[in-house]
């Protein structure tokens, strides 16, 4: 851990406070919803232990890692599309 | 990290606020999610071990088979989650994800924590810390997320309380902080690896016992809290295992969310510290309900003379609460609206910030039901217009539409923004009965002169209303 990403990290924690500030309450369900998933690339984290896994133990925690991440990464994307999908303008008849 | 990786990693980070950003407008907001879908996807191609090589140019070996099935495992989990949910059901399975999300957030901080303290050098401090936070914060993120999900889902909503409980949560905080304090400078050998343990199954417990004494009914600022609670341990574990991706993603998500939290925090009139810990309902409700008052009396109304007053009304505004979703009455919703669209009533619904079980929930309902969105009107622009609007339609909302917010000083919801459905002309009310709603009080609404209560099944009474308008 150096003092670029300490760097990196302050900048993102004000843009996540910027982003947010702006959003209409009637898409704060479908906003949830997506940084939910964008919080799925913790299955990287994931993909990366489990190359590096030596013991048996190691491989199933990491192989429920990588499972619980995917779950999240993808579930998340497609839960949100489909809630998105309904916000639609009235159609003309 | 090779200049490429670097200028992938930057186009991920921008994709990220990029999507967030087009999150924020209903025009963009499905673009906006596919473009944070198409960041995760990059940062995908440039993911490599850290300071090594890329993941796509080592040689195949059974850990990769297991993480090939893994994905595809999630894959079909979570495709299968997000498909076959119900609209109503929305606020448990975001619940779920992010728990799933805890989880591997605690796991991959678990296994690189194990593997650095079986090292004779052991893990220098700034590591081991970020892996502490990691861990305790996921774990207590997964745990109550499933709590928070199993009470969405009907089981055990009510809050649980006992004596001393504060002081029992208080007490295992304390122990999972001395642990992570003291396992940040004593990373290394056998002990740290049981104290390590141990601390991961007490956040697991603390996260439960956490959630537990919590109402069903604030469980969406718990879920909101818990997902940003997962961005910040998927940021802890970018810092331990130099993820540059994960601690941007991570770190967005925690802060975006925090806001959020507290955005419906300041809807609720509560501050986050009342949720979390005051056990409402069953706190407030014994003052709450003695509070004095009430004048006028119930009138009721039939289906018929109410579908009479809504035909010839020129504005009808519809407050949609959760009892709407309970009754799974949306569709019966929309008929309402539309046929009364057709007679030239001009229809909008005025959403309160936390009607239902989620800032937004409403909203998502009634677009599955197909209601244009132009309709929806926030509660600000709405209450400036409510002296004319003709008749108000109240569909399960109860606490979001009490005056006594704005007249009561005494009420514990005194001071809390409502749609003011009072000062239209004349509100119908739709309720199953005079119970009280879930901070426990009166409702003076009910007993004003212009208001009149349509007792029955939400669901139910709208599907009268459309027949008996459809026959004026």
């Amino acid at each position: 851990m150096d003092t670029n990403e300490l760097f990196i990290f302050i900048l993102s924690v004000f843009i996540g406070f910027e982003l947010i500030s702006k959003v209409p309450s009637m898409l704060h369900t479908p906003l949830m919803s997506g940084t939910n998933a964008i919080h799925g690339i913790i299955l990287f984290g994931g993909i990366l232990v489990l190359a590096d896994a030596a013991t048996p133990l190691a491989q199933a925690l990491g192989f429920v890692a990588v499972v619980f991440g995917s779950a999240n990464v993808f579930g998340g994307f497609m839960v949100t599309d489909r809630m998105l999908q309904m916000f639609k303008r009235k159609k003309q008849p | 990290m090779s200049t490429l990786v670097a200028l992938i990693f930057i186009g991920v980070a921008v994709l990220f606020i990029i999507g967030i950003k087009l999150l924020s407008s209903p025009k963009t907001a499905r673009i906006g999610n596919l473009t944070a879908a198409a960041g995760m996807f990059m940062a995908l191609l440039a993911l490599h071990q850290p300071g090594g090589p890329s993941v796509w140019t080592q040689g195949w070996s059974f850990n990769y088979t297991l993480i090939a099935i893994g994905i595809l495992l999630g894959l079909g989990l979570g495709a299968a989650g997000a498909y076959s949910v119900k609209m109503t059901a929305m606020p448990q399975m975001v619940a779920l994800f992010n728990g799933l999300g805890g989880g591997a957030a605690a796991l991959v901080a678990s296994q690189e924590f194990l593997r650095g303290a079986q090292r004779p050098e052991g893990i220098g401090a700034p590591l081991a810390a970020a892996m502490q936070f990691a861990t305790i914060i996921g774990s207590l993120s997964f745990a109550g997320s499933i709590v928070a999900y199993l009470k969405l889902q009907g089981k055990f909503e009510k809050p649980h309380t006992f004596p001393g409980q504060h002081l029992l949560n208080g007490l295992i905080l304390l122990v999972i902080l001395s642990l992570a304090g003291w396992l940040t400078f004593q990373a290394v050998g056998g002990n740290a690896v049981t104290g390590f343990v141990v601390m991961f199954f007490l956040a697991l417990f603390f996260g439960v016992a956490m959630v537990l004494p919590i109402g069903g009914a604030d469980m969406p600022v718990v879920i909101s809290l818990l997902n940003s609670f997962t961005g910040l341990a998927v940021a802890a574990d970018g810092f331990a295992i130099g993820n540059l991706a994960m601690v941007v993603a991570g770190t967005l998500v925690g802060s975006s969310g925090t806001l959020l939290t507290l955005l419906m925090c300041r809807a609720m009139n509560r501050p986050v510290t009342n949720v979390l810990f005051g056990a409402f309902g069953s706190g407030v409700a014994v003052g709450g309900a003695a509070a004095g008052g009430v004048v006028g009396t119930v009138k009721p109304i039939q289906a018929d003379e109410a579908a009479l007053l809504l035909s010839y009304a020129q504005r009808v505004v519809v407050v949609p609460g959760y009892g709407m979703a309970v009754a799974q009455a949306q569709h019966s919703v929309r008929e309402l609206s539309e046929e009364l669209g057709r007679r030239g009533v001009e229809v909008q619904f005025a959403i309160h910030p936390v009607a239902g079980r989620m800032p937004g929930h409403m909203n998502v309902l009634l677009a599955e039901a197909n209601v244009p969105y132009d309709q929806l009107i926030e509660m600000e622009q709405i209450n400036p217009t409510m002296d004319r609007v003709d008749v108000c339609l109240v569909i399960g909302a109860n606490d979001v539409v009490n005056p006594a917010a704005r007249e009561e000083k005494s009420s514990p919801i005194y001071g809390m923004p409502v749609i003011e459905a009072d000062r239209c002309k004349t509100t119908i009310v739709l309720k199953r009965s005079m119970a009280a709603g879930f901070a426990g009080i009166e409702n003076l609404l009910f007993y004003k002169d212009n208001t009149r209560m349509l007792f029955g099944d939400a669901k139910a009474s709208l599907n009268a209303l459309v027949a008996a308008v459809k026959a004026n």
